[in-house]
Formats: structure tokens, sequence, C-alpha cells
């Protein structure tokens, strides 16, 4: 039984960090139907950033508490830099070309960034420095669920709490609600879509650099080929959940993670992936518009 | 009040208006009428801005409006019901009424004119907290139009308001719309392909073909233009 809750909040912790990520993709393909093949790479470049600002600042002797908000905040914040500039270069121009034309230009960039920080930092493997401490408190449980994995457990809850607050209650929330059912219509009611769109990708950019962050502290080790992995685990819980819909990116990463994790620990790892994409495959088959995706009838 | 002149307006390749000039002025209910493809819905979307024009000039109040950004005409006091009612089907009848007052800060103001929707519509009211998909088609149109009173326009660009709705529904959607000329001092801009109703509630009309304007008179004198008759009025 013991084995059993430690898978279950093993699986947890992984379906946090895919929820986090498919959050990204699943909003902006809301927004403007596209999916943004980019958004592993923010990730990436999130933990990264997160990497220098850390070893630095442990450098200087800082807190670990600060290390901790100030690397996360520049994570977010230069992730989401990343993410706004590459709309506005990559996806803007290309507004009104084929669906195909800007899905192309999303893989472009994908690749753009994995070779740039490859070329910047390297193929090697760097050590990522521990962030989250091992709080006394946690010590009766240690043995099912570390400290770690409750931090990136409570921080997923308060970002997705948060989210769903703004997207319900703000201005700039209704906006991109309106945006996302009918953007002709939003620009007649004075709707700035153009920065609705920005808004999107600034907010989907700072999620993953958070998720980056949690999991680069938590694994270990980042590498420029992170991004790759996660972003395509990512992606498959935003279909497995129903792309587009924002609480079926949160059900679609548990589920996705609870499956990896037991499939890990009564299995085998190396059937990890196999198991995700399987159950990729079958909800594919059996409900094509995801868990809690609505069909989308298409007018021809 | 809006003026257009020698507008021409692409898709792509395609020409849909080819010089529309024509002119508004304050207070009137100035109608289009014109059939299928003849380039009604672009000439709104132009105004807009939605489908900016490639030449000519639109201008309100004086001021140059082409190659400004939809929320900045929105902000200047131009409002489309656009063809079909684009309600936003998730939202609720409340939210897609807030909507409207998007850009709008005073409100005790926006408060009012709920108040006032309400009393022209009182269906919405009663239905404020469903779906705006769930609405039937007369009530979506109904919403549409509340909707974009709630920005307060100066000009209402109305398209198509009668489009699938029974006879009753149309008769009092044309009665709101003369209502709402007169009690709010909006100018009204009313395209239409049931020219016929159209005509009746407009003081002046336009004739659109082949993105061209061919004729404009009076209401009255279109009405009983033989020409207009036989081709748009069914006689």
């Amino acid at each position: 039984m013991d084995y059993f809750i430690e898978l279950f909040f093993g699986g947890l912790t992984r379906g946090s960090i895919y929820a986090l990520i498919a959050l990204g993709y699943t909003m902006v393909y809301g927004i403007i139907g596209l999916i943004n093949f980019a958004h592993g790479e923010i990730y990436m470049i999130g933990a990264f950033t997160a990497f220098i600002v850390a070893t630095v600042l442990s450098i200087y002797g800082f807190p670990l508490l600060a290390i901790v908000v100030l690397a996360g905040l520049a994570a977010a914040v230069w992730s989401a830099s990343y993410g706004y500039t590459i709309e506005k270069i990559a996806y803007r121009p290309l507004r009104h070309a084929p669906r195909l034309s800007p899905l192309i230009s999303a893989i472009g960039m994908s690749i753009f960034l994995q070779n740039y920080v490859l070329l910047a930092q390297t193929s090697d493997f760097q050590p990522f420095p521990e962030l989250i401490p091992e709080f006394d408190f946690m010590e009766p449980y240690a043995s099912f669920i570390g400290s770690s994995d409750m931090v990136i457990l409570v921080t997923t809850a308060v970002v997705m709490i948060g989210l769903t607050l703004l997207i319900k209650y703000t201005r700039i929330g209704k906006a991109m609600r309106a945006t996302s059912q009918d953007r002709t219509m939003a620009m007649l009611v004075g709707i700035d879509v153009n920065r609705v769109i920005s808004t999107t990708f600034v907010i989907g950019s700072a999620l993953a650099a958070i998720g980056g962050m949690l999991i680069a502290s938590h694994i270990g080790q980042i590498n420029f080929y992170i991004g790759f992995i996660a972003g395509i685990k990512a992606f498959t819980a935003a279909v497995l959940g129903g792309i587009g819909s924002i609480p079926g990116a949160v059900l679609g990463g548990f589920v996705l993670g609870l499956t990896e994790s037991f499939a890990t620990g009564y299995v085998s790892s190396d059937y990890e992936d196999v198991f995700a994409f399987s159950l990729l495959v079958l909800i594919l088959i059996f409900k094509p518009s995801g868990l809690l995706g609505k069909a989308e009838i298409q007018k021809v | 009040m809006l003026e257009l002149n020698g507008v021409h307006t692409y898709y792509g390749n395609i020409q849909a208006l080819k010089g529309i000039s024509l002119e508004i002025r304050s207070g009137e209910i100035i109608t289009l009428i014109g059939a299928n493809g003849a380039g009604k819905s672009t000439t709104l979307m132009s105004i807009c801005g939605v489908v900016p024009p490639q030449a000519g000039e639109i201008r309100f109040r004086g001021e140059p409006i082409h190659g400004l950004i939809p929320n900045r005409i929105v902000s200047l006091g131009i409002c489309q019901v656009p063809e079909g009612r684009h309600i936003f089907p998730q939202l609720t009848v409340q939210e897609n009424l807030d909507l409207g007052a998007f850009l709008r800060t005073d409100k005790a103001e926006i408060r009012r004119d709920l108040d006032y929707v309400f009393s022209l519509f009182p269906i919405l009211e009663e239905r404020r907290h469903q779906p705006g998909g769930t609405l039937s088609g007369g009530e979506q149109q109904m919403l549409a139009m509340s909707r974009a009173l709630m920005a307060r326009p100066q000009l209402l660009l109305l398209d198509e308001p009668s489009m699938g709705l029974a006879p009753l529904i149309i008769r009092q959607i044309f009665e709101i719309i003369r209502k709402i000329n007169q009690e709010q001092d909006t100018t009204i801009f009313l395209v239409e392909q049931n020219a016929n109703q159209a005509l009746r509630i407009a003081h002046r009309g336009y004739v659109i073909e082949n993105g061209r304007i061919t004729l404009t008179d009076t209401a009255d004198r279109l009405l009983s233009n033989p020409e207009v008759q036989k081709a748009y009025l069914g006689m």
C-alpha cells in the first residue's frame, strides 16, 4: 500500500508539471487555434534562466528562499519575454495565412531555440542546484512524498486557482474568453485582440518557466533537450484533456502523470512512454475531442 | 457624420468593394440594400476596420478613421451588430452585455443602459444567467443589438437583423430600431436584404450592386422606383 501511495504522489507531481506546461498549449490553441511547438523550448529556457540566476545568487550567498523566489521570477519574466517575442515575429505575420504556415513556423522556432541553447550551453547535462530543502515537518511522510513533490503540488494548485480566477473575473480574462469564442466579435466590442493574444503567450510562457524551474530542481539536471520531451508529453496531456479546455489540460496532465508513474512502478520504467502514448492513441480513437473537449463541428 | 469616399476593399485577390461612396448624416436611418455578395457586409467590416480598405477614405465626424484598428474605431462610437449575430455562445447573457460595455468605465451609466436594454427586451432579463448559445434566433438578435447598445454608440451599424427570423419578430426588431433612433438619438446604418421593411423605416437608401453604389434616393422614392421594385421588392 505504501508503494502505491508513493507512486500516486510521484504521479501527481509529474502530472502537475505536465499540467503547467499543457496550460500554455491549450490557452494558445483556444485563442488562435495554433499548436505552439516552441512551447517546450520556453519551458527549457525557463529552467536555464532559473539555473543561471540561482547559481549566481548562491555565489553571492543569498538565503535559499530569496534564491528560489528571485530565480522563479527571473525565469517567468525571461520566458514570458521569449513567448511574447516569438508570437510577434513568428506567428503574427502569419495570422491570415493558411493554418499550416504558422505550424511550420512554430516547428522552426522550436528547432532554432534548441540549437541556440545547445550552442550557448553545450549538450552536457548541467547539475541543477537543489532549490527546495527537506522540510522538518514533512519528515513523517518522507517515505511516500518528498518535500519538493509537496512544493510542486502546492505551487501548481496555487497557480491554477489564480489562473481560474483571472480568467473568470478580470477584464483581461473576459477579453480572453471572448476572443477564444469569437475573434471577429471580440474586435467589434472593442477588444484589442492582438494584446489579448500577446497576454496569452506571456501567461502560458510564465507558467511553463515555473514548471521548468520546479522540475529541474526536483530531478537535478538540465540540458537543451528537456523541452522537447516535456513539450511532447504536455502536448499529449493537452490533447488527452481536450485541447482548448483549461480544466482539460489540468486533468490530462494528472491522468498522464499517474499513468506513467504506475506503469513505471508496476511494470518497468522502460515502458513509461509506451503507456503514455498508448493512452493518447486510445483516447483519440474513442473520444477524439479529449476527456473534457467539445466536439468541434467544422463547416466547409 | 460618416462619409465613405471611393472605398476599395479586397479579400485576398478578390475585390469586394469597387469604390464605394456614401454619406450618413447625424440622426438618420440609412439603409443599404443589395443582393447576396454585392458587398453589403464588406462595407460594414471596412467601416469597422476588421477588413481595412486598400484605397479610399472613411471619415467619422470629419476625422479619417480608415487605417485605425477596430478597438479604436469602437471607442469613437461606432458599433456593429454583425450578420449572424455573433453571440459569445458560452458566455451568459449578462456577460455578453458586459462585453458590449468593454471600453466604458462609467459604472453608473452602464447600469442605466442595462436597465434600458432590459426595458426594450424584457426576455433578456429573464435569461440573463443563461449561456448566449442557448437562446433562440430572435432572442440572439435582441441580445446582439442590446450588446451593441451597451457601448452607447453614436452610429449603430446593423447587418441583416431580420435574417432567419419569423415575421412577427422581424416587425418587433424593426420597431425597436426606429425607437433606438428616436429615443437615443442614435444614427443607424442598416444593411438589409429585406428591402421592403428596411425602406419603410429608413430616411434614405443606397443600392449596391457588385461592389458599386448604383442608386441613391430618399426611402419613399426608392420604394416607388420601378427598378427597385422589380429587383428588390419582388413586385
